[in-house]
């Protein structure tokens, strides 16, 4: 009997270091313990071009997460981009004036929608709306006006 | 078909049995009879079949034709919970022992008990020794089966065969590759189990002289067929030139010696081509 | 020719016929798993010979796998100055791939050609043939615990791969290389996404657990019953699982991974 006590015991443990395994790979590796779906509200935002953004894009105000797109849609009559954020609950203090832009991490990064918040003192609520938005810079058509631009100078 | 000449008291009957692995017809057409509370056997050369039969009657392998009964029960038409409750009642010792190898001998013997009663551990180690102390191992208990001889795991498997307290044994070559102790041991032990316990045995065996001395009645097989029949001195007096050969171990006879093969001379005069 | 075209015709008559007695197999191990669920001694004794001696293999195999990504991710990424995101590499690549696929390759040859070993010599030295006389069950007694067993394994042994890798590239990213550690994981929590990566990657292990230990154990339980029958087996154990491993791992990462 001692000797399947020992293997009682291993086989606990064993099975025990696996679910450490997994809960370690849950709340520490992934975003699980950062962001719950559930205590959120959305706004949206329509966009000129919403350029690379996805869902999932990051949704940032001051350099800080505050959310993630959860859709975009293009809007068949207005041809705007249709960019739904979910902003998490306990940033519920963004003023309806707020200014959102698609900015891109570094030069070569990942896009994500920045948000910077106006002077007014209504707040945003659960299905409002973004009023003023800024495209993303779409790199190459950045690139060719520079360059239709130098062409043009030095003639 | 001779269904008249059914038993008088037979615990397993073989009736027109055939069965054949690939195009090999292994029986054709076999009778045969077990009476209760005799030992019976089944002699005959290597590869005639003779495990084969008693598979056929746990009813681990089917049957082209013809079929087998057992205390009532046709053997390969019960359901497969029935047949499981049946193969309660057949105990069978292997060939070679076939004892689980992850075990000790203790718990070995103890496992047909766990598996299949409910009886608490103290009952089930008084039972376990009973048995051990019927086949002479009770202080074997501990011994893992890679640390047995041969005719030490055969007993422990006998133990374990008899642990439910079987209606019938069958014995898959009991004395083969063993040393004339242990092979004194063993026909001393399945005859005394025999009268002591009242089983029915039926032994597979070619070993002419241990299976004469304990069967009450003997088949000879050959070629899938069955070619002498009868107690050992009926055997012994057979006119059968082939249970002749068989019984007295003669190297050449109906049973040649050599593998059929062309002229001896021919061939050592031939050429040397590969034919 | 005709010889050719009859040799094909009988292997793949053949390799149907394998295919038709491994799936009646594995119905009958599924349908065991029932009664194991009144035995949990006997799943108890295989999750030890199965998970805990497959323990140490994996662990350290994990961890030199996570020091190599760190090592490879950290030359390239820095060449791009993106240094920072080399725990979402190392964890990425460890999660989503190498840690089901390289513990579940291991997995089969650690533990799934000893299952086959185990099974082939007990149906060789006829304990299974035994075990049938004395009216015990021999796939609910021995193979459908030791399936249980594989399938419960295996994903656990996947996280601990993954996590224990993903310490050892934090271990060579942030403590020999100077990757900053705070960067390390929080691009790694920011990236790596709970349903997209971690729920997939457990079921990718399970789908490699359950195939893996139904090929080990019917291998085992098909093999021809002498040794030399039993040393094949457990060497088209190792192939089979590896064939059905990486082309299983494809096909779930295209389903998985495939829209986005």
């Amino acid at each position: 009997m001692q000797h399947t006590n020992t293997q009682d015991t291993l086989v606990g443990l064993f099975v025990a270091s696996g679910i450490v395994g997994l809960f370690f790979l849950a709340m520490q590796v992934s975003n699980l313990s950062s962001f719950t779906e559930n205590e959120s509200y959305t706004i949206t935002a329509r966009f000129e071009n919403s350029g690379g953004l996805k869902v999932k894009s990051l949704v940032s105000a001051a350099g800080v997460k505050i959310g993630k797109v959860s859709a975009i849609s293009f809007d068949p009559k207005t041809y705007e981009s249709v960019v739904q954020l979910n902003i998490e609950s306990k940033y519920n203090t963004l003023p309806d004036d707020t200014t959102a832009s698609v900015f891109t991490a570094g030069l070569l990064g990942e896009q994500y929608v920045n948000l910077e918040p106006g002077g007014s003192s209504d707040y945003l609520k659960n299905g409002g709306k973004i009023e003023i938005t800024q495209s993303a810079i779409i790199l190459e058509k950045a690139l060719g006006q520079f360059l239709f631009k130098s062409a043009e100078e030095k003639k | 078909m001779n269904n008249s000449v059914s038993p008088h008291n037979s615990l397993v009957s073989v009736k027109n049995l055939s069965f054949s692995r690939g195009n090999k017809k292994i029986f054709n057409d076999i009778s045969l009879e077990f009476e209760r509370g005799k030992i019976t056997a089944i002699m005959g050369p290597s590869g005639t079949g003779k495990t084969t039969l008693l598979k056929l009657i746990g009813g681990q392998l089917l049957p082209e034709q013809g079929f087998i009964n057992v205390d009532g029960n046709d053997v390969h038409r019960l359901r497969r919970s029935d047949l499981f409750d049946l193969r309660k009642r057949m105990g069978m010792l292997f060939q070679s022992g076939a004892l689980l190898t992850d075990m000790n001998v203790f718990d070995n013997v103890a496992f047909p008990l766990r598996e299949h009663t409910k009886l608490p551990e103290s009952m089930i180690r008084t039972l376990v020794l009973m048995k051990l102390q019927a086949v002479g191992l009770r202080g074997a208990r501990n011994l893992m089966p890679n640390e047995l001889s041969g005719g030490m795991a055969r007993r422990i498997a006998l133990a374990r065969a008899i642990a439910l307290d079987p209606m019938m044994i069958m014995y898959d070559e009991p004395f083969t590759g063993q040393d004339p102790i242990s092979k004194g041991a063993l026909v001393h032990l399945i005859k005394s189990l025999n009268t002591i316990l009242g089983l029915t045995s039926i032994i597979v065996s070619h070993d002419v002289q241990e299976t004469a001395a304990i069967a009450d009645y003997i088949y000879v097989l050959s070629d899938g067929k069955v070619v002498g029949q009868g107690t050992p001195k009926e055997i012994e007096q057979s006119d059968s030139d082939w249970v002749q050969q068989f019984m007295t171990g003669a190297a050449d006879g109906p049973a040649h010696f050599h593998y059929p093969a062309r002229d001896y001379v021919d061939d050592l005069l031939s050429t040397g081509k590969r034919y | 020719m005709i010889e050719f075209l009859q040799h094909l015709g009988k292997e793949t008559h053949t390799s149907f016929t394998k295919l038709g007695r491994g799936t009646y197999f594995l119905l009958q191990t599924l349908n065991g798993i029932v009664s194991v669920v009144t035995r949990p001694r006997l799943l108890i004794n295989q999750l030890y010979s199965v998970g805990v001696l497959s323990f140490l293999i994996i662990t350290i195999s994990g961890l030199f796998v996570g020091m190599v990504l760190g090592l490879q991710g950290y030359y390239i990424l820095s060449d791009f100055g993106a240094d920072e995101t080399l725990g979402v590499m190392v964890a990425a690549s460890l999660v989503r791939e190498l840690g089901p696929v390289v513990s579940a390759l291991l997995f089969a040859g650690r533990a799934g050609s000893a299952l086959t070993a185990e099974i082939g010599l007990m149906k060789a030295t006829e304990q299974l043939s035994g075990m049938e006389m004395m009216a015990v069950d021999p796939i609910k007694r021995i193979i459908s615990p030791r399936f249980l067993a594989g399938i419960i394994s295996m994903p656990l042994l996947a996280a601990l791969f993954s996590a224990v890798g993903i310490i050892g590239g934090q271990i060579i990213g942030s403590g020999l290389l100077g990757v900053d550690e705070g960067a390390y994981w929080s691009q790694m929590q920011a990236k790596i996404d709970f349903q997209d990566d971690i729920i997939n990657g457990i079921i990718k292990s399970l789908v490699f657990g359950f195939v893996a230990s139904w090929i080990a154990l019917f291998e085992g339980y098909d093999a021809i019953p002498t040794s030399e029958g039993v040393s094949r087996a457990t060497t088209r154990t190792v192939v089979n699982s590896a064939f059905s491993i990486l082309g299983l791992d494809f096909i779930l990462t295209a389903l998985m991974f495939g829209d986005n």
